[in-house]
């Protein structure tokens, strides 16, 4: 299955782990040569299959959402309502404020991140093979440049700017809600408190760090949840691509496990989007509450 | 595996996803449902009071089934009466009927009687005369024997 003879398997695996990356350097915007490049990175294939994903989700429910009948809907806006309902009352079992975004944002996560895990199914060498050939023929590069990870949420970037985007909204409830003074209190006077003024001072400092980590720990917990599953079904799927690549036998071993293995994320794909989306909705939750 | 612009701008993206969604999705559906779902409750509750109504409705036409019923007995009772009624002055009547032409034909009976006589006697009369007059052919003066046949007449 290796796309040219030359690659082994360690090559093929990081051939297909490797974004498609453009980046600033001193020469201006190059593409696929950033190891110096730093922050000013763009991984174009990650962010392409995530807008595009996204303006899917974003398009399809809004073509239900305007044309929505009320007497008789079809089948596309039963599902629809289907997924919007589940979501809602995901939220309103768990969240008992009134807020206009959280079901909304509990809803984007869902399906965005459902639509990207998605992905994952797609087979391993479709569409590095149909970039490589577009590469090779079309813009005339050379075979080794084309580079394409197509699963967007095994790029820790794309989790971490949700669970980021989520975290700012978890400061910003925690802050509009309780008021500055009220969570910097959280913060500093719990778990640990006392009735003597001295000791209060004392405790501040450690009860600062733990609250920071615990609040700190949300959104790397959230974003490195989801990035490691889905980098850890993608590496699988390669290693079974490279085990179908080795004769008769592991090719029929292989299309098994393949297919084991894609049927297993029926379960995990749905559950990783739903475990984010029902701990965005706690957090926000507990932002709201009051102490 | 490192964190680098692409995480900013997918945050943008992030960010414009929950807006629209926000904006343009969310609502509508939601809006759609609930309109829905009262429309099931109307429903209900309708389906609910007409069933209220059709059970009001029987019950009313069974009571007046049973007043109709009620008023086509009277209504048969009164008209066997009137019937008897009828037929016992219809008998009063035809009995008078009669009896006025029994008693007509009785008078006309009698005239028909005097009529008769009277002619009778015109012609006991006539043949009294001519019986005479053969008898008095052989004798004895017209004039005379008249008396006597007119008082004779008048006797009869």
């Amino acid at each position: 299955m290796a796309s040219s003879e030359n690659l082994d398997s360690v090559g093929y695996i990081k051939h297909h782990l490797q974004n498609l990356q453009v980046c600033k350097t001193d020469e201006g915007w190059v593409w696929n040569q950033c190891q110096e490049a730093g922050f000013w990175t763009i991984n174009v294939d990650s962010l392409l299959f995530a807008f595009l994903l996204g303006a899917l989700f974003c398009f399809s429910f809004w073509r239900v959402a305007k044309n929505a009948k009320i007497e008789n809907p079809g089948k596309w806006q039963s599902m629809v309502e289907m997924v919007v309902e589940f979501v809602d009352k995901s939220v309103k079992d768990t969240f008992h404020g009134r807020n206009p975004l959280i079901a909304p944002l509990a809803l984007t996560i869902f399906v965005w991140v459902v639509l990207m895990n998605m992905m994952d199914w797609i087979p391993v060498d479709l569409l590095p093979w149909v970039a490589e050939q577009t590469n090779v023929h079309v813009l005339g590069n050379e075979p080794h440049t084309s580079y394409l990870k197509f699963l967007p949420t095994a790029d820790v970037n794309i989790t971490f700017s949700l669970s980021i985007g989520v975290f700012l909204l978890i400061l910003f409830y925690s802050i509009k809600v309780k008021g500055i003074g009220g969570f910097l209190g959280e913060l500093t006077l719990h778990p640990f408190s006392s009735k003597n003024k001295f000791v209060q001072v004392l405790l501040i400092p450690v009860n600062l760090l733990m609250e920071t980590i615990g609040l700190i720990a949300k959104p790397i917990s959230l974003g490195l949840r989801l990035f490691g599953n889905l980098y850890a079904a993608e590496l699988l799927f390669i290693l079974i691509a490279i085990l179908m690549s080795t004769g008769i036998g592991g090719f029929i071993g292989g299309f098994i496990s393949y297919m084991g293995w894609a049927i297993f994320h029926i379960l995990v794909i749905p559950l990783q989007a739903f475990i984010f989306m029902m701990l965005t909705i706690v957090y926000l939750s507990q932002a709201h509450e009051d102490h | 595996m490192n964190v680098n612009l692409t995480l900013v701008i997918n945050m943008i993206f992030f960010a414009a996803f929950v807006f629209f969604c926000m904006k343009f999705v969310w609502p509508h559906i939601m809006a759609a449902i609930e309109e829905r779902q009262n429309k099931i409750a109307e429903g209900l509750a309708a389906s609910e009071r007409s069933q209220k109504d059709l059970e009001l409705a029987q019950e009313k036409a069974a009571e007046i089934l049973r007043e109709a019923k009620g008023q086509s007995a009277e209504l048969v009772d009164s008209a066997k009466k009137r019937h008897t009624e009828i037929v016992d002055s219809a008998k009063d009547d035809a009995r008078a009927e009669a009896d006025k032409i029994k008693s007509g034909a009785q008078a006309e009976i009698e005239q028909e009687v005097n009529r008769a006589r009277e002619q009778l006697r015109a012609k006991v009369a006539t043949l009294a005369v001519a019986g005479a007059e053969k008898v008095i052919e052989r004798n004895i003066d017209e004039a005379a024997n008249n008396d006597m046949f007119d008082k004779l007449v008048k006797d009869l």
